[in-house]
């Protein structure tokens, strides 16, 4: 895997929110068929980071490669050309339209007349609830009246539907039970399988260390170090992410 | 409401917040028409109910629009004056100059010019709004200001008549109407385009093997419909043109008035065929095109639609510039059935179209709102207005009683919403 070109390679990326360096010259990369897990605690910049990655901010320095090639990304729209699709923290569902519409937003299905297909999207977002989350019934309601886990489905639907080479999720799971935790976890190694490379932010060191297959720890903005999963201990990860050190062996 | 009526409106696909408006609508005209002895649910009083609601009622749809997305426009009273005043000079001052008085493209050339006008001027503050991030209840109330002023600046405050013939026809006058046979047949065309429509969506659905409608439900809806056009069709019809007034059209016509006297009737008026056209166009809008979806979506979450790629800064100028344009069209309608252009043109106009947009339904807290709502909202609002001016009650107390219904509207709604899980 190391003498492949990674997917991506993001280099020496910060910004700052007034004086705070909410990311801090942090490097990572991502191969293809990997699944790189981001840990931290909450406001360490795990998803700033992503973000600039994503297009919804533009860091104040560094370089995003793609496929070895330096990319621009300026906006959501630059990202999604690259085929970067993105399940953000908030989801990021506008709440007063149903899950066709989300599903689609920004990409709407048309008639040859250039109008707005609702059925065919309805049509779409049908088939493709059906593979991620069977139980989903409700297709023309408000996702507002949705519950958690079901809103959560139709963002994570939304960043599948697109035939994605670089997906990232910010805590996929967080508003999901137990059930629907584990299919998220096997459609991780689906598209894994696949060949996606994955970027996971998680609370869960459990499960990231099932999933991943490297995990990058940040702490206050900076990037503590990043490790293969078999060199290290759960103990290990969570010395990283409270002390921000690296374990002494094994670094890679 | 029982569950089983419930269950009968939900199969119509009729929510309730409509049959709501509707109902309070209904029993407004009914009370009035009790309290007058019958005068207000008269021909001659729907028309001129409908004629009065058509501008403010063209601006409350694209009001819809700038309040979904969480926006006000102060401004649309006076711009409407403002560009009266323009439209009013050019086609009085200006154009005779230039092809002639009285030649038929005036009324084309100064429609335009009204039109072009106001989403320029509409682009303009939605440019301020969407790019230097001033807020939309700043700018506006600078453009309150601003375009009154302008509009006294026009003439130096002198009212411009008399306007072009052909264009007080936008008016709805005596004249400006389809006439008998023009209104039937407009009656029964809306009437089958909207079945046409409500069975090209059946077929699309079932195409896709989605549930539909129970056909008796689908057929009711047509038929409602149909009732709703072809009645308000038959009621424009039986209003007669008033004898003196007749014979003046017959005499221009260089007819004899015939034995027994005139059976000319008004029919629908053009500014109601105008609010009729635009309706459409925005409802499809709404529905129907990226644009709509995208206004829709910012209005909901504005964060969600930057991070799927709208840009909604461009959407901001593209809102406001069609608000523009239609407060021209409602500047049009106005100043037409005055038949001159005054300084006071559109005067309060921007609460009547605010209080109409909202009281269809339209949620400032945004994502929320139906062209539909707003013009019936407008309808509401008119017929109180009149109602009370027609049963004698005076101004001071009139003002109280509209005040108080926007905000038991408002109220209704928000406990509406919080029911439905909105
Ligand atoms: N749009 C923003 N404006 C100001 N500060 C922000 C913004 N986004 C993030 N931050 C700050 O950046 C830091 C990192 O936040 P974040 O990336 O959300 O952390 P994490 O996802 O790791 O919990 C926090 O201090 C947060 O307050
Ligand atoms: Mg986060």
């Amino acid at each position: 895997m190391e003498n492949q070109t990674p997917l991506v390679e993001m280099r020496d990326m910060h910004i700052a929110f007034g004086g705070n360096k909410a990311v801090d010259h942090v490097s990572i990369d991502l191969y293809p068929g990997e699944v790189v897990g981001l840990l931290g605690h909450n406001g360490a910049g795990k998803s700033t980071l992503i973000k600039m990655l994503s297009g919804a901010y533009k860091a104040d320095g560094g370089e995003i490669l793609i496929n070895g090639e330096l990319a621009e990304i300026n906006n959501p729209r630059d990202a999604r050309g690259y085929k970067i699709e993105t399940i953000y923290q908030t989801l990021a569902l506008a709440d007063n339209l149903d899950a066709g519409s989300n599903l689609f937003l920004g990409r709407e299905l048309l008639t040859p007349f250039g109008f707005v297909d609702d059925d065919a999207m309805e049509a779409e977002t049908r088939k493709i609830m059906s593979r991620l989350n069977p139980n989903f019934q409700t297709f023309s309601a408000p996702v507002s009246t949705l519950s958690g886990g079901q809103r959560q489905s139709v963002a994570i639907a939304r960043a599948v539907y697109f035939n994605a080479k670089i997906l990232i999720m910010d805590e996929p799971t967080a508003a999901l039970g137990p059930q629907e935790t584990q299919m998220v976890a096997e459609l991780v190694q689906k598209l894994k399988a696949e060949g996606l490379g994955i970027f996971l932010i998680s609370h869960d060191i459990h499960d990231v260390m099932e999933l991943c297959d490297r995990i990058s720890v940040m702490k206050n903005g900076k990037l503590v170090g990043t490790v293969r999963v078999e060199d290290v201990t759960d103990d290990d990860i969570l010395g990283m992410i409270i002390l921000g050190k690296k374990p002494m062996k094994n670094t890679s | 409401m029982t569950k089983d009526k419930q269950s009968y409106f939900a199969s119509l696909g009729i929510d309730g917040r409509l049959l709501g408006m509707i109902g309070a609508l209904v029993a407004l005209w009914v009370m009035f028409d009790l309290i007058t002895g019958g005068r207000f649910i008269t021909p001659r009083n729907l028309f001129n109910l409908s004629v009065q609601t058509a501008s403010v009622a063209v601006m409350a749809t694209g009001m819809v629009f700038v309040i979904v997305t969480r926006n006000i426009d102060l401004s649309v009273g006076s711009l409407l004056g403002f560009i009266g005043m323009m439209m009013g000079a050019l086609q009085v001052h200006f154009l005779p100059d230039l092809v002639g008085g009285g030649h038929w493209s005036i009324w084309i050339i100064t429609c335009l010019f009204g039109v072009t006008l106001g989403a320029i001027i509409g682009s303009f503050q939605g440019w301020v709004i969407g790019y230097l991030a001033v807020p939309a209840f700043i700018v506006t109330l600078g453009g309150f200001l601003v375009w009154r002023g302008a509009a006294w600046w026009v003439t130096s405050g002198q009212t411009v008549a008399p306007l072009d013939p052909v264009f007080k026809l936008l008016g709805g006058g005596v004249e400006g109407t389809l006439g008998e046979s023009l209104s039937w047949a407009l009656g029964v065309f809306a009437t089958l385009a909207a079945l046409w429509l409500l069975y090209l969506s059946r077929k699309r659905k079932l195409a896709h093997g989605f549930l539909v409608k129970p056909f008796w439900a689908e057929l009711t809806v047509g038929g409602i419909i149909g009732v709703v056009v072809v009645g308000y069709a038959a009621f424009m019809n039986a209003y007669p043109i008033p004898a003196r007034a007749a014979k003046r059209i017959y005499e221009n016509k260089g007819l004899e008035l015939p034995d027994g006297g005139s059976t000319l009737v008004y029919g629908i008026a053009i500014p109601v065929v105008i609010l009729l056209i635009i309706a459409i166009i925005m409802t499809f809008m709404a529905k129907r095109t990226r644009f709509g979806r995208y206004v829709f979506a910012t209005g909901g979450n504005p964060d969600a639609a930057e991070l799927s790629g709208i840009n909604t800064r461009m959407l901001t100028v593209k809102i406001f510039a069609l608000m523009g344009a239609l407060t021209a069209i409602a500047a049009i309608i106005a100043s037409a059935r005055l038949g001159s252009a005054d300084n006071n043109l559109g005067n309060l106009d921007e609460l009547r179209v605010i209080a109409a947009a909202v009281i269809g339904g339209s949620a400032l807290s945004g994502g929320f709102g139906t062209i539909h709502g707003a013009i019936l909202g407008a309808l509401i609002m008119q017929s109180l207005q009149s109602g009370m001016a027609m049963v004698g009650v005076d101004a001071p107390l009139q003002s109280i009683v509209v005040g108080v219904v926007l905000v038991l509207a408002v109220y209704v709604d928000i406990v509406y919403r919080r029911r439905a899980g909105l």
